[in-house]
């Protein structure tokens, strides 16, 4: 069938005879296993057991978290050592939360069945089905696979394609899987073009350098409607946006996603995980990975349980720990190095490269730019690979945008052909992440201004009440004096210490009370409670004044006095005041 | 057990800087040999002294840089830069020319611009074009071809090379005299069959000037190694090669005496695929792109051929390119190649597309 | 008339200056008016480039009166927090020369910090509350104070008048998530000869 040539491209040594030569084997059980809870795109799983419980093979230990996650399975029985942060399979070496079993050694599966007459059940029950096997994408990126494979009702799949390109270096586990498993692969793409709703075309995408295995497939596709499409071997075809593009012509918009145009790739291995779900009912809970590279004596594929610890594979490969010049979680393009071998494998993980230092020695030291352009020839999704390199070093976050950084699927063939060793992946690798921060705090930053603006207008309303109330109070006062002074016989004329104002201050305190329509009673009591409050003062400072006056200075007894006149004088004004006040309020009685 | 982090990818390929230069170096050896088989000694003695010079001269400038010298001495830029203008510069020319050319185009046109890779103008042409407006007798004085020197006289040995070189002797009557641009320039009045009736060096060449002619094959095949090794694209020397072919059969005017000459004689004179493949290729100071390449060849060769038909110099490959660099960036501007996923090339200075 | 001209052929010149001279302002001036670029107003651009701490260490009670008073010509190398990045894009935004974040103001904080209300130290004084340019402090009076650390800017601003130092200024500690790989060492830098002399 026709194929399609994508730009760009490199060939760098395939590399995998060496883990060919024997069949899928399996490793003794492990003493412990570790499952993160984040193995997947989306959110990290929320453990549903206790440290110390006793789980049994294949049951739930930790539940998927919202719609785009997946649960966890216990891959052996054991019981719960430890729920903690622990060094996961990531680039940065650093720490999160795992769930740690350790083994019983008995393997003792739970109660499974298969869904009986799947061949009829709905899509909704397979999708669910799907989703408590806990099946995330195992070629490397692990988004959850039933929330690919139900895209909804406004984008209609035509076109199924199953990625069986792996065009990495050294790695085998699809080749062997394939060569070892056709049948219960075909059944599994059966099963996903029944969740799908029957595509028109379904496709099954593999390099022509595996010709055992396009051998197996081939007579069990006759009269299925699949076709095995086999083209040259380029790498990286395996990407699913190239594979697409090899297998149709066509190209997925920049970000969006294959369903938006009307396709759905999954990696080969997922079907394999998808049938043994839907037939078996075997939870997500082992996978085969290779295990290459000349620091180990050992080259072949494992059905490797999930969670089983890099070092125990190792052991179990003749593993020479001084040959090995770096240990690699994938291949050699795309793979990531591991700090520790005491990471677990995950459901991602196709590969474990141990390499000697004839095979990968280390990094020479980066020469200058020529700008040869080796890297642009090499760019599969024909961006410029040294213009990013300039700008990136630069940090001019805005030209990198312009040149389509992040269309950069870091496939790594431009610092593979690159002659002066610049490491260019992980220059685009920071500046992504150095945009995407400055995104999110652009992000922050604009929240922040429009809660301190908020802010702002919340205390300037607030003072513009006060304000408005004081105005208010003020305007009451006025009105109070022109009637006070209308009617210069008011009761308030009585003996006031205070001299000539205290009409005045009489009528403002008579406006506020009526501003506040506090009742005669309350008034009165208010009064009296003042009154209180100043005898009590007098009081306090005379006996402060007793108790001083033995020890302290005269100018402390000065102030002392001065305060028992000042508390002396509040008392006299509030008896002044109540006095008054009952006046008043005879008077109005009388009124 | 700790391993280190190293980002991927973990695979290299064998190719590296320093293999590419030698690669160039290696492959102007066809052009060499045509050229001292037709003009004597001259242009091995410039290529040794330039490059002596180039060495010399790198080492200082990256010891004051506080660089280190043994790692950027061995990427071998500065000997290609040497070997490249010591090509270029006529054979036997007094060796305190190569020597100011060569520090000029180490010194000033790469070092003070940050070394390999930050230049903006080619380091060879910027110490020859130099040399050329400063120098105009030293650098315009060509020795005659071996199939036409006159009887008795012969391209002086090696000693007596060194001796003119170095301690200014001149050389013997009838050694130097004009290149096939040059004639053709001022052999004004005469139609372009009298000028190959009357002119040995049309007469009795083979296709487009006698010496002249091998030695441009002699840089072709160079070339065509290089382009065969992968180090460079093919758009930018065809490009400019086509340039060159269309202006002048453009211009070609049936062979009057107005004629700026045939096709052929402007791609097989002159340092025109010396220019094609082993100056304008320079891929620091040229456009980033495919397209941008094929424009910026273009350009060059139409460049090339608009001064040698009305502009004072007989050649002007030199000229061309640097006028070139100058427009590489924004040619690179333009010239975005379109992204997988992206319905239309961009320019480089738009922040969001237009959908 | 012609004559003339003719005559003293420096009146040609001049006519030929003065002409092209009002020619070429016209069709400045036309284009100018005709492809006027209707940008944001300067003050709200620069407030964009602006952290938006709102942490007052330029001196302006928020970054709007510091953006303000940058319109108005002040020294764009006031604002600690942003540092150098955010002088950098001002400058480049107003096409000035970038200089060094003053000293005066405060220094560029190597790591981004939320404050933390030690809650049980806390005595419900509503201070720090109001000294919030954000509104980020939850609590009422005599009820315990929290931060509600999303919200946080980092300001330092409810530290000071807190009268029992309850609160700390804690790091963002950065996740797995938020990684990413760091810069290599520029090619240029990578020999320890050359790492001696950039030192």
């Amino acid at each position: 069938m026709k194929t399609w040539v994508t730009p760009g491209g490199v060939h760098p040594p395939e590399n995998k005879h060496q883990s060919l030569t024997l069949p899928i084997g399996t490793l003794p059980l492990p003493e412990k296993l570790l499952i993160p809870l984040s193995q997947h795109i989306g959110a990290a799983a929320t453990p549903c057991i206790e440290v110390g419980k006793k789980v049994l093979k294949g049951q739930v230990i930790a539940h998927a978290t919202g719609p785009v996650s997946v649960p966890m399975h216990a891959p052996t029985s054991g019981t719960i050592t430890a729920i903690e942060h622990r060094p996961i399979a990531h680039s940065s070496g650093m720490l999160a939360p795992c769930i740690e079993i350790t083994s019983d050694g008995r393997d003792k599966w739970k109660k499974h069945e298969g869904i009986a007459d799947y061949e009829h059940a709905s899509p909704s029950t397979l999708l669910k089905a799907v989703a408590d096997a806990g099946i995330a994408g195992m070629g490397g990126a692990g988004f959850p696979s039933a929330v690919k494979l139900n895209p909804g009702r406004q984008r209609p799949i035509h076109t199924l394609i199953v990625n069986a390109t792996e065009c990495e270096p050294y790695i085998t586990a699809d080749d062997s899987a394939i060569r070892e498993r056709a049948a219960e692969i075909i059944e599994g793409i059966g099963i996903l073009s029944q969740i799908l709703g029957n595509p028109s075309n379904i496709l099954i995408g593999i390099e022509d350098n595996k010709p055992e295995a396009i051998a197996a497939l081939e007579p069990l596709v006759l009269d299925t409607g699949i076709r095995v499409a086999s083209f040259p071997t380029k790498y990286p075809s395996g990407g699913e946006k190239q594979l697409i593009y090899i297998l149709t012509g066509k190209e997925i918009p920049s970000g969006d996603l294959p369903a938006d145009i009307g396709m759905v790739c999954v990696n080969i291995g997922t079907t394999y995980a998808i049938k043994r779900a839907i037939v078996n009912g075997e939870p997500l809970i082992s996978r085969v990975t290779t295990m290459t590279g000349d620091a180990c004596g050992i080259n072949r594929n494992y059905d490797t349980l999930i969670g089983t610890p890099v070092s125990h594979m190792l052991a179990h490969s003749e593993f020479n720990e001084q040959a090995c010049s770096r240990l690699v979680m994938g291949g050699p393009m795309m793979g990531f190095s591991l700090t520790s071998s005491d990471v677990p494998i995950v459901k991602t993980t196709n590969c474990i490269l141990a390499p000697s230092y004839d095979e990968i020695p280390d990094d020479e030291p980066a020469q200058a730019c020529i700008r040869c352009g080796m890297c642009a020839e090499a760019c599969p999704v024909s961006l410029l690979p040294q213009q990013l390199f300039w700008y990136s070093q630069a940090d001019d976050q805005e030209r990198l945008e312009a040149h389509n950084l992040f269309d950069c699927i870091e496939c790594g063939a431009c610092s593979y052909v690159c002659p002066s060793n610049i490491p260019l992946v992980q220059h685009y690798r920071h500046s992504k992440g150095e945009i995407q921060k400055a995104r999110a705090e652009k992000i922050r930053s604009d929240h922040a201004r429009e809660r301190f603006e908020f802010h702002q207008q919340r205390i300037e309303q607030a003072d513009k009440d006060k304000e408005a109330k004081r105005a208010a109070r003020r305007e009451a006062a006025e009105q109070a004096k022109a009637k006070a002074k209308a009617a210069p016989d008011s009761a308030a004329a009585g003996g006031n210490p205070m001299g000539g104002s205290a009409a005045d201050i009489i009528a403002a305190a008579q406006a506020r009370a009526a501003a506040k329509q506090v009742s005669p009673e309350q008034q009165q009591a208010k009064f009296e409670r003042s009154i209180a409050g100043a005898e009590m003062r007098v009081q306090m400072a005379e006996e402060k004044l007793a108790t001083a006056s033995d020890s302290s200075t005269d100018e402390q007894k000065n102030i002392l006095n001065a305060a028992i006149e000042g508390a002396k004088q509040k008392l006299e004004q509030a008896k002044a005041r109540l006095a008054e006040h009952v006046e008043q309020q005879n008077g109005e009685q009388v009124d | 057990m700790a391993f280190k982090q190293i980002t991927s990818p973990h695979a290299h390929a064998s190719q590296n800087t320093s293999k590419v230069m030698q690669l160039v170096v290696w492959a102007t050896v066809p052009g060499l040999i045509a050229l001292t088989y037709h003009f004597g000694w001259g242009s091995l003695i410039n290529v040794v002294l330039a490059t002596a010079t180039a060495v010399i001269a790198e080492a200082a400038v990256l010891q004051l840089r506080g660089r280190s010298i043994a790692f950027y001495l061995r990427d071998y830029s500065a000997v290609l830069t040497a070997v490249l203008l010591g090509l270029a510069l006529p054979p036997l020319a007094p060796w305190w020319v190569v020597v100011v050319g060569t520090l000029f185009s180490i010194v000033i046109a790469k070092q003070l611009y940050g070394g390999l890779g930050y230049n903006p103008f080619n380091p060879a042409m910027v110490g020859y074009v130099i040399l050329l407006i400063s120098f105009p007798i030293q650098m315009t004085t060509w020795i005659t071809p071996l199939a036409l020197l006159p009887d008795g006289v012969s391209h002086p040995g090696i000693i007596e090379s060194l001796s003119i070189v170095f301690a200014g002797l001149n050389p013997a009557d009838g050694v130097t005299g004009a290149t096939p641009l040059d004639s053709f320039k001022f052999s004004d009045g005469l139609l372009v069959d009298q000028i190959y009736a009357q002119n040995p060096l049309f007469s009795q060449a083979g296709f487009a000037g006698v010496g002249w002619e091998w030695v441009n094959v002699g840089f072709l095949i160079g070339g065509l190694i290089l382009l065969g090794s992968k180090i460079f694209t093919w758009h930018g020397p065809v490009a400019m090669l086509g340039a060159i072919a269309v202006m002048s059969i453009l211009f070609w005017d049936g062979g009057s005496s107005d004629s700026p000459g045939s096709a052929l004689m402007h791609l097989f004179s002159g340092a025109s695929m010396m220019g094609a493949f082993f100056i304008m290729t320079d891929p620091v100071s040229s456009a980033a792109s495919n397209r941008g390449r094929l424009i910026y060849g273009a350009l060059i060769g139409v460049l090339v051929y608009l001064i040698r038909a009305w502009g004072n110099y007989p050649d002007a490959v030199a000229f061309a390119v640097l006028l070139a660099n100058f427009a590489a960036p924004f040619i690179d501007n333009y010239t975005l190649p379109r992204t997988y996923g992206h319905i239309d090339r961009r320019r480089a200075t738009e922040k969001e597309e237009d959908q | 008339m012609i004559d003339t001209i003719a005559q003293y052929p420096i009146l040609a010149a001049l006519i030929a200056l003065v002409g092209l001279g009002i020619l070429f302002g016209g069709l400045l001036g036309f284009a100018a008016e005709k492809f006027k670029v209707e940008g944001d107003p300067i003050v709200e651009q620069i407030d964009e480039l602006l952290p938006q701490t709102q942490c007052g260490q330029c001196g302006f009670p928020g970054c709007k009166p510091y953006a303000e008073s940058i319109a108005n010509g002040d020294a764009i190398n006031k604002c600690p927090p942003g540092g150098q990045t955010t002088i950098n894009a001002i400058a480049s935004l107003l096409d000035v020369p970038a200089p060094e974040l003053d000293a005066e103001h405060g220094e560029e904080a190597d790591l981004k910090t939320v404050a933390y209300i030690r809650e049980d130290e806390c005595i419900g004084c509503t201070k720090c509350i109001q000294a919030c340019p954000v509104d980020a402090i939850l609590g009422a009076a005599k009820l315990m104070h929290t931060v509600i650390a999303d919200e946080c800017t980092g300001c330092d601003l409810c530290v000071e008048p807190c009268p029992v130092d309850c609160i700390d200024m804690l790091p963002v500690e950065e996740g797995i998530k938020e990684w990413h790989w760091p810069a290599p060492v520029a090619p240029a830098n990578l020999i320890a000869s050359d790492r001696r002399a950039t030192q």
